[in-house]
């Protein structure tokens, strides 16, 4: 019997049948078929327990949902005593949480960003990013990068991969012109017509596996962008918050964006909240038509609670600090394991903990992936390029986790190496 | 938290990422070498020895305790002056002991709590930083919050030069904000490697009680005799000049002075030429009264100057007046002259004999101040020793004033800003503290069986020279700007056999080549 108070199963088994039956048998089914048979029950930390008590290393944290750990106990405060005081809020009225955080979010970002708009998930933040430049630039054009991801909302959709635009008829190519990453040339061919709103970038392509854009490419990009009248919009979804060792990516490349989306870790992945940075001409409408845009959660009031809570931590300069020798035992443990791997473990593509780890093997990281995970490591391969595993460390993992994590990987890699379905593929 | 050390994590927010960013600095240093360490300590001691008049005179403003320039002197002491005492000595390498076939591998603490008092605010930051530096031990400074300000930013100053000798970041970082229960988390947090407590007795006692390890010290309540044999004229000079120095405020400076009856009179004339007044009964009584009301010590004259005092209590005594003498006749827990007075007040009392003298000692230390220290003024070792074996201190200094004798400003004791008090003082420490103190020794030991040889170990050395900033900023892999230090060790090899000026054992002169080839690289990588 596994007791959760507001509700109980009898078993695993009963509760992954009603998961199919009753919530998405597909991805009820797919996590079986791959061999992950997790069901996330007690969380806390970098670490998450199976319902069969199993424990795991996150290195996954649902793309950058847990930069600050599951439950992390400041944000977990913050928002229980909010709740003596604040709920959702009301989105129709000037909002105290909202204004709060806005202002905060303001002043941590780059000085062409003045103003902030709300919204309750990564994909509508999008979306109204991507309205906001075409009402800003009356223009219809989006530019996206070839397996971009920008989320499953109506317009977000259509920037990304034709598997989730196509599925739901929303693809919409001739306004969606998609170009290859790292292309400077294409970009410039789509840019010519000028009759190109924006172009929206993720700083690093996270379902993509993490290509690293080529040094130079996002300020050329943005330079283009300023030659042919379009907008630039930093997707900071997966690079913001510290991950890539400075609070927003896109500073790392000295590129100022006229809109810069954060979602997931914003929510320090206890209530969720995204939001939209906009410059004064790409938030023209918010002095307009301020109901332009309605959401009745979008930057709900505890929701702000917990993104102030999460921007202060994050920009402590203890926790920088302890980012960067993240990043660096990190980043030279995983040499060192590639070193003896060579042929297999062939690419390590790093920025910060954002990282994504190259296999010789067309599906590698599906490999890897399950022997980590029956190594007591939960970590995701890239949809939109299996050879790679996204491999995401939280931004205050202790010293002692991350040598733990580590040993577990060098040992996943080790036996993914010899598993006799990659030697025989990888010798054909 | 399951993913946290074996123990507790007390600490709140971000005074508790303090220690996580501490313990990620510590595990980088433990792999430095002496050559590294050498290089950062000298950095920051001259970056304090440079600052050393302006964080005196920030102190005195900041407390209002002691002398601008006797704080100066301690600054100074506490930064060159710990350079010198401890030039060549090496914390670092390991120490290979062919005789008894033993290798000790040193193994610093990691994460030093210091906790920092009000009267010797400055001083102490320096001294317990650079103890770790020279140990490779991270530091958190946690100030008295009467002299945070000062200690914050001196503190600031040493990690700057700390990380900007090659010192890993987050080396030395200092509480901004102390408060009781914020010090108390961070005792008791398991991220704590060693607490060192100096300050007064609560704080101490809490140190102990946290549950880590800890170096705490007890109060001082320091008894002098002078006995007939003494050199009654120096005795004098030194008392008066102890006494006055840094008006005071020391938990070394002199409390009760024990004079032998036959050469009391002179004495009492002598200290009068040094610069003190010996009160007479009435101004006696006068100051009790207004120095310790209710028989607890009135703060407000905590190292404030003699003559302050003395016109508070209302005695009239000279303008240049450092140092007031109290006689009192018995030397009795009610008697309040035979407490520890943290100003420029000296009780006096007169003994027939060297042994009633010795008695009265251990009188007053009975009082407070046990396993601290004592004074005595003799030519007669007979008398030194039975003083030292009857009297319950750890220090027992001769024909010197205390305050600098017992820190080992004036004798050859270790320099220190934390003296320990031992077992008879509750504290787990007996000398002044060290950098020994902050240092584990992991011992390599093989069979004793003469058959079984242990191997030379020449040369060997578990650590490294550190050449670029710790930990390297994060650049994205695929961007080359990195300069790999291998990189670098070339180009300084090839420059310096260019200049000619280079023989492979001048580690300075290959530094300062190093530093502009990695300044070189950077600028042509920017530009």
């Amino acid at each position: 019997m596994h007791d959760y108070d507001a509700f109980s199963f009898d078993s695993k088994a009963e509760m992954l049948e009603k998961s199919a039956q009753y919530w998405n048998p597909d991805k009820t089914k797919f996590w079986s078929d791959s061999g992950i048979d997790l069901v996330i029950d007690r969380r806390e930390g970098y670490l998450l327990w199976d319902m069969d008590g199993r424990r795991l290393i996150d290195v996954h944290l649902n793309g950058g949902t847990y930069n600050l750990g599951h439950r992390n106990p400041e944000v977990v405060a913050a928002v229980k005593r909010a709740m003596d005081r604040f709920d959702v809020g009301n989105h129709h009225f000037p909002s105290l949480g909202r204004t709060a955080l806005a202002e905060a979010l303001v002043e941590s970002a780059p000085a062409s960003l003045t103003k902030v708009a709300y919204a309750s998930g990564g994909g509508e933040a999008i979306d109204i990013a991507l309205k906001s430049a075409r009402h800003a630039m009356q223009k219809r054009k989006i530019v996206s990068i070839v397996k971009a991801y920008h989320g499953h909302t109506g317009l977000a959709v259509a920037t990304g991969d034709d598997r989730f635009s196509k599925l739901f008829l929303a693809d919409r190519p001739e306004e969606f012109p998609q170009v290859p990453f790292n292309d400077l040339e294409a970009m410039e061919q789509a840019l010519k017509g000028r009759d190109v709103a924006a172009v929206i970038m993720e700083t690093i392509p996270a379902t993509y596996g993490f290509p690293l854009p080529q040094p130079g490419y996002l300020e050329a990009v943005k330079r283009l962008c300023e030659k042919y009248d379009a907008l630039y919009i930093a997707d900071e979804v997966q690079t913001g918050l510290m991950r890539t060792g400075e609070l927003w990516g896109i500073t790392k490349h000295g590129v100022e964006p006229d809109i810069l989306v954060s979602g997931k870790g914003l929510s320090g992945g206890i209530y969720p909240i995204a939001a939209v940075l906009l410059s004064e001409r790409a938030g023209a409408w918010l002095r307009e038509d301020g109901f332009g845009h309605i959401s009745t959660f979008g930057g709900a009031e505890l929701g702000c609670v917990a993104a102030l809570k999460t921007l202060e931590i994050s920009r402590r300069p203890e926790v920088r600090s302890m980012v960067h020798y993240i990043a660096d035992q990190v980043g030279s443990g995983l040499r060192q394991v590639q070193a003896r791997y060579p042929d297999w473990f062939v690419g390590i593509r790093q920025n910060g903990v954002v990282l994504g780890l190259e296999f010789a093997h067309p599906e590698g990281a599906k490999y890897v992936m399950r022997e980590l995970y029956a190594l007591g490591v939960w970590a995701i391969f890239s949809t939109l390029d299996p050879r790679v595993l996204q491999y995401k460390p939280g931004i205050l993992m202790t010293p002692d986790l991350v040598e733990e994590l580590l040993d577990r990987t060098a040992l996943a890699i080790g036996r993914a190496a010899a598993d006799p379905a990659v030697s025989r593929r990888r010798a054909s | 938290m399951a993913d946290q050390p074996n123990g507790p994590v007390t600490a709140p927010a971000q005074a508790g990422h303090m220690l996580e960013r501490a313990r990620w600095a510590a595990r980088s240093f433990a792999t430095y070498s002496q050559a590294d360490v050498d290089r950062i300590v000298r950095a920051v001691a001259d970056v304090a020895h440079d600052n050393a008049q302006r964080y005196a005179e920030w102190a005195v403003r900041e407390t209002g305790f002691g002398v601008a320039e006797h704080k100066l002197r301690k600054n100074q002491a506490c930064s060159r002056g710990l350079l010198d005492t401890y030039m060549g000595h090496d914390y670092v390498s390991p120490r290979v002991r062919h005789d008894d076939k033993v290798v000790e591998v040193p193994r610093p603490a990691g994460v030093v709590l210091a906790l920092t008092p009000s009267t010797n605010p400055v001083a102490t930051v320096f001294f317990k930083v650079i103890l770790a530096l020279m140990t490779r031990n991270a530091v958190v400074v946690s100030p008295h919050p009467m002299a945070k300000e000062c200690c914050h930013d001196a503190a600031q100053l040493l990690a700057a030069a700390a990380v900007e000798a090659g010192a890993p970041d987050g080396v030395v970082q200092c509480v901004a904000e102390p408060t009781i229960p914020l010090v108390e988390a961070l005792m008791g947090d398991a991220r704590t490697n060693v607490i060192l407590a100096t300050g007064g007795t609560g704080v101490v006692r809490a140190a102990y009680g946290s549950g880590n390890p800890a170096i705490g010290v007890g109060p001082g309540n320091v008894p002098v005799l002078v006995d007939a044999s003494a050199d009654v004229r120096a005795a004098a000079r030194r008392l008066v000049e102890s006494k006055a120095f840094d008006n005071s405020v020391l938990c070394t400076n002199e409390s009760v002075l024990i004079a032998e009856e036959a050469i009391a009179d002179q004495l009492g004339r002598e200290l009068e030429r040094a610069g003190a007044a010996v009160l007479g009964a009435d101004d006696a009584q006068r100051l009790r009264d207004f120095m310790f009301p209710y028989g607890r010590l009135n703060v407000d004259v905590v190292g404030k100057d003699a003559s302050w005092i003395a016109q508070q209590a209302g005695i009239r005594v000279g303008p240049r007046t450092k140092v007031l003498v109290a006689p009192f006749s018995v030397a009795v827990p009610e008697e309040p002259l035979t407490h520890e007075k943290l100003s420029p007040v000296l009780g006096m009392i007169r003994v027939p004999d060297t042994l009633t003298g010795i008695a009265t000692a251990r009188a007053i230390v009975r009082i407070a101040g046990a396993g601290h220290s004592a004074a005595i003024h003799s030519t007669d070792p007979a008398t030194v020793m039975r003083y030292a074996a009857d009297v319950p201190v750890l220090r027992v200094s001769v024909n010197v004033g205390n305050s600098t004798g017992s820190s080992g400003l004036d004798t050859n004791l270790a320099p220190t800003m934390t003296i320990g008090t031992g077992f008879v003082g509750r504290s787990a420490l007996g000398e002044n503290l060290q950098p020994k103190h902050l240092v584990n020794w992991t011992r390599i030991a093989y069979n004793s069986d003469p058959a079984e040889a242990m191997p030379a170990y020449a040369g060997l050395s578990p650590w490294r020279d550190h050449h670029g900033p710790v930990p390297a900023y994060p650049l994205a892999s695929n961007d080359d700007r990195t300069v790999a230090p291998t990189h670098v060790d070339a180009l300084v090899d090839r420059i310096g056999a260019r200049t000619g000026g280079a023989t492979g054992d001048d580690a300075a002169f290959r530094e300062q080549v190093r530093r502009l080839v990695v300044e070189e690289l950077s600028h042509l990588i920017k530009g």
